[in-house]
């Protein structure tokens, strides 16, 4: 391999990577904040992409321009979903860690389903936006234009999640997090916080989906292989650290581009996965994980 | 001595065994192919969700990765027999024994994992396995191996188109692994499974060794499941690594037990007995035509079960009120 | 030789000193008290004793073997048995089946792992509630159903934490007698109070701690009258206002 094509690849795996870490950061979020893991993440983001292929298709109106209208549904639907489901997952009182797990398992297999019913099974994609086709090359090493703005989007979006971290709703989500029972007693609404957190995981999801559209294919078992990766991505990073799913998601980033080259691409997720056992071997609770 | 525990462990023997003895005779009376196909599906899977149960219901390790071991034994008993020649009689328990091994495998790392670390380490192992049988050729990669068909014969477990001999031999893989459970839940290894699922820092404290009991727990689930998987193959003539190891087939083997109940002797048969026909149903009347309205209404009846008896649905019947929690 | 020795242990969390160079040991047959105000490194030491959590540094030693680093499961095995500050049943099981899993350490065999059982909740007066789910215990019924289970591995130092706090008069009074029947049957038994009243009546000796380590070891009545001793216990509750 010459050093251009390492370059090359590390770029890809980098401008990927940042996708994936914002997706697990929502993750992470929701389950830093209530120890829920949302095994219908995946799908949400593939609600994501579908919102932005329909609104494309009957507007024209370019995936950039989109960004906040579909982070704003996604937010609504993260925090529907709360209310319906999660809050009274919650409140079960048998078995309550799994029936966590398949509540939104159940939920996952559904929304697969009804895009199913709806758009079918059959790959869709938007063309011809304001970046298609176009990429930038820095010092020989290229960059497609989708790709960098959808990491740097990601990025941003990162930022956003840290910055409300430090507003006081963040030192709330902060409080609901350490104890839950004391927060009722300084008058902060546990119920609402809980489904802001849902709003701000489903939101962040919204946003990587908005700007995978614009370079990925969408199809009803899209959210299945990201949201694989995901899980991975912040069991890597310690669940309900957000700077572990940062690092995390770069890791896995570059492990998955490179071992799509150095082995072959249809094995690009063993890497992933072989890394992330390994990882766990040393530190069970992930590279930022609290013991 | 007479008292509750050894009344009630009785009364379930008997129970099973009238239900079995039913389960024998009653199918001779069904002509209809499709029917004995639903039939064998469930009864196959109330197998499965048994051995899961095992595992995540008794020992409470939620494992999302059974489908390696499905897979697993599938795959050994079919290649002892395509490429070795060892009739499947045989061959089916050597399968049963590699899911068993590869369970030990698996939780050798996964089980200093707790939790929802755990349970997706399990995904990725499942997603793992199926991602190595696909890009494997001597096992046929994705194109899978076709069992020969051969003359019906007990030793080579074919039956031809006769449904009933194998309606018979999952029955006995059902009874084999009900039985499995019944004999844990009597037993010292039962009981410290429980412990475990219930409070590990307490089960510890009363000498309950935690990673033995979650690995010997796991061994025997492996082991049903590597048999079941095998069986199936047979059953169905043909596999290939999305027939027996996707990811999907993991949240089957789970399902049916967390829907009848974790922890409980009749809840995987009965979580088995409701989602397997109605899944195949839904999808033989509606997958083709509704597209999607099946996936539907399968993620829907789990959510509402889910929330509405966290417990399972075996105690709708009351049968073990202690169970509960 | 003293049954259980405590030898310079220290322990800390995360750079916070839990127990600093504790020394004592404790005698067969006698129910040994140990006392402190909040944060003061009761339950620390119990989990070093427990096999819960290895010290830092120092050795624990049970007749003379070390028993500190072995891990929990080997401490039950040599006859260490416990209950917790915060109660952990076992609900998917009822109380008879809590019982057992205790009693299969020492029965390899269910039938007579349940024999060992029942005879243990006789012991602790819960007989008549072997068959109800241990969840719908009511909480001292849970703390009793702890002990039995603690009890049912047939150990020869019994640790209770808390067992008597936030009981009623009646409740800690039958709590109480409970204790002195396990001396009686030759168990040695060391007991965490936080509340000195409770604990003094009962023990033959106390250890009191404070910020980690240990600031006396004496009969209650010489405790009671150690200035020290009141001025950490006044201080505790000067602060908690």
């Amino acid at each position: 391999m010459t050093l251009e094509t390492v370059l090359q690849v590390a770029a890809g795996g980098l401008l990927m990577g940042l996708i994936y870490a914002l997706v697990a950061a929502g993750l992470s979020l929701i389950f830093g904040l209530m120890d829920v893991v949302n095994f219908a993440h995946g799908e949400l983001m593939m609600l994501a992409m579908y919102a932005v292929f329909v609104i494309w298709q009957a507007s024209g109106l370019d995936p950039m321009l989109q960004l906040p209208i579909v982070a704003a549904m996604l937010f609504l639907g993260g925090m529907a979903i709360y209310r319906g489901m999660i809050a009274r997952a919650l409140g079960v009182q048998f078995n309550r860690g799994m029936v966590q797990i398949f509540v939104t398992f159940g939920l996952a297999i559904f929304i697969r389903g009804a895009a199913q019913f709806v758009w079918g099974g059959e790959f869709r994609s938007v063309t011809n936006t304001w970046l298609s086709d176009r990429s930038l090359n820095l010092a020989g090493v290229y960059f497609p234009l989708p790709q960098l703005a959808a990491a740097a989007v990601c990025l941003a979006a990162f930022a956003g999640l840290l910055l409300i971290s430090r507003t006081e709703f963040g030192k709330a989500l902060e409080a609901t997090r350490e104890d839950r029972e004391a927060v009722a007693l300084i008058g902060i609404d546990r119920d609402r916080i809980f489904a802001l957190g849902w709003g701000l995981g489903a939101g962040a999801v919204g946003i990587a989906g908005v700007m995978l559209a614009g370079f990925y294919y969408v199809g009803p078992n899209v959210g299945a292989s990201f949201a694989l990766i995901a899980y991975v991505t912040v069991a890597l990073g310690g669940f309900g650290s957000m700077g572990g799913a940062l690092v995390a998601g770069l890791l896995i980033g570059e492990v998955e581009a490179f071992t799509a080259v150095v082995l072959e691409p249809s094995l690009k997720q063993i890497g992933v996965f072989g890394v992330y056992l390994l990882v766990l071997m040393f530190r069970p609770r992930g590279l930022f994980g609290k013991l | 001595m007479e008292n509750f525990i050894t009344r009630r462990r009785r009364k379930e023997l008997i129970v099973a065994g009238l239900l079995l003895a039913v389960a024998v005779f009653a199918p001779m009376a069904i002509r209809d192919v499709t029917a004995l196909n639903v039939i064998i599906l469930s009864l196959l899977f109330a197998g499965l969700a048994q051995a899961w149960n095992i595992i995540g219901g008794y020992c409470g390790q939620i494992s999302l990765g059974h489908a390696v071991y499905f897979g697993m034994g599938s795959y050994v008993s079919t290649l002892l027999y395509v490429q070795a020649g060892l009739p499947p009689s045989a061959g089916i328990f050597i399968g049963g024994a590699v899911g068993g091994l590869a369970a030990l495998l698996v939780g050798w790392p996964c089980f200093r994992l707790s939790g929802h670390y755990y349970a997706i380490a399990t995904v990725v192992v499942g997603e793992i396995g199926y991602l190595l049988f696909l890009n494997w050729d001597y096992v046929g990669g994705a194109t899978g191996v076709y069992i020969p068909i051969a003359k019906p014969s007990l030793i080579n477990l074919q039956f031809g188109k006769d449904k009933l001999p194998y309606l018979h031999l999952v029955l006995a893989f059902v009874a084999a692994t009900w039985l499995a459970a019944w004999l844990i839940e009597g037993s010292r290894w039962g009981y410290a499974w429980r412990a475990v699922k219930d409070d590990v820092v307490a089960a510890r404290s009363l000498g309950v060794n935690i990673f033995a009991s979650k690995m010997a727990a796991s061994a025997i689930s492996g082991f049903f499941t590597g048999l079941g998987g095998a069986i199936y193959g047979l059953y169905v003539g043909y596999i290939d690594p999305d027939s027996v190891m996707a990811g999907h087939f993991s949240i089957l083997i789970a399902l049916p037990t967390v829907l009848g109940g974790v922890g409980t002797l009749w809840g995987p048969i009965l979580g088995a007995a409701l989602l397997i026909p109605l899944k195949e149903l839904s999808s033989s009347y509606l997958g083709g035509s509704g597209r999607g309205v099946d996936l539907m209404l399968y993620g829907a009846m789990i959510i509402v079960v889910a929330l509405a008896r966290p417990q399972g649905l075996v105690s709708l019947f009351g049968g073990r009120k202690h169970g509960a929690p | 030789m003293a049954l259980l020795e405590i030898d310079n242990v220290s322990k800390s969390f995360g750079g916070v000193a839990a127990n600093v160079e504790i020394s004592f040991a404790v005698e067969a047959g006698e129910i040994l008290g140990l006392i402190g105000p909040n944060g003061a490194g009761k339950t620390s030491l119990f989990n070093s004793i427990a096999g819960e959590v290895t010290p830092d540094s120092g050795e624990i030693r049970l007749d003379g073997q070390r028993i500190s680093g072995l891990g929990p499961v080997a401490c039950a095995e040599r006859g260490i048995a416990r209950t917790f500050q915060v109660v952990r049943s076992f609900d998917s099981m009822t109380v008879l089946e809590n019982v057992m899993v205790g009693a299969f350490s020492r029965n390899a065999r269910p039938q007579a792992a349940m024999r060992a059982a029942q005879e243990t909740l006789e012991f602790c007066g819960l007989h008549g509630k072997a068959d109800r789910p241990a969840w719908s215990l009511s909480p001292p019924e849970k703390r009793r159903l702890e002990m039995a289970r603690a009890l049912a591995t047939q150990p020869r130092i019994l640790l209770l934490d808390e067992m008597l706090t936030g009981l009623t008069p009646t409740e800690a009074q039958g709590g109480v007698e409970l204790v002195r029947a396990v001396q009686r049957q030759g168990i040695t038994v060391i007991m965490v109070e936080h509340v000195m009243e409770v604990v003094l009546p009962l023990v033959s000796r106390a250890v009191v701690l404070n910020l980690g380590r240990v600031l006396t070891i004496g009969a209650p009545a010489e405790i009671v009258r150690n200035p020290e001793v009141i001025r950490a216990y006044l201080g505790d509750r000067y602060a908690a206002d």
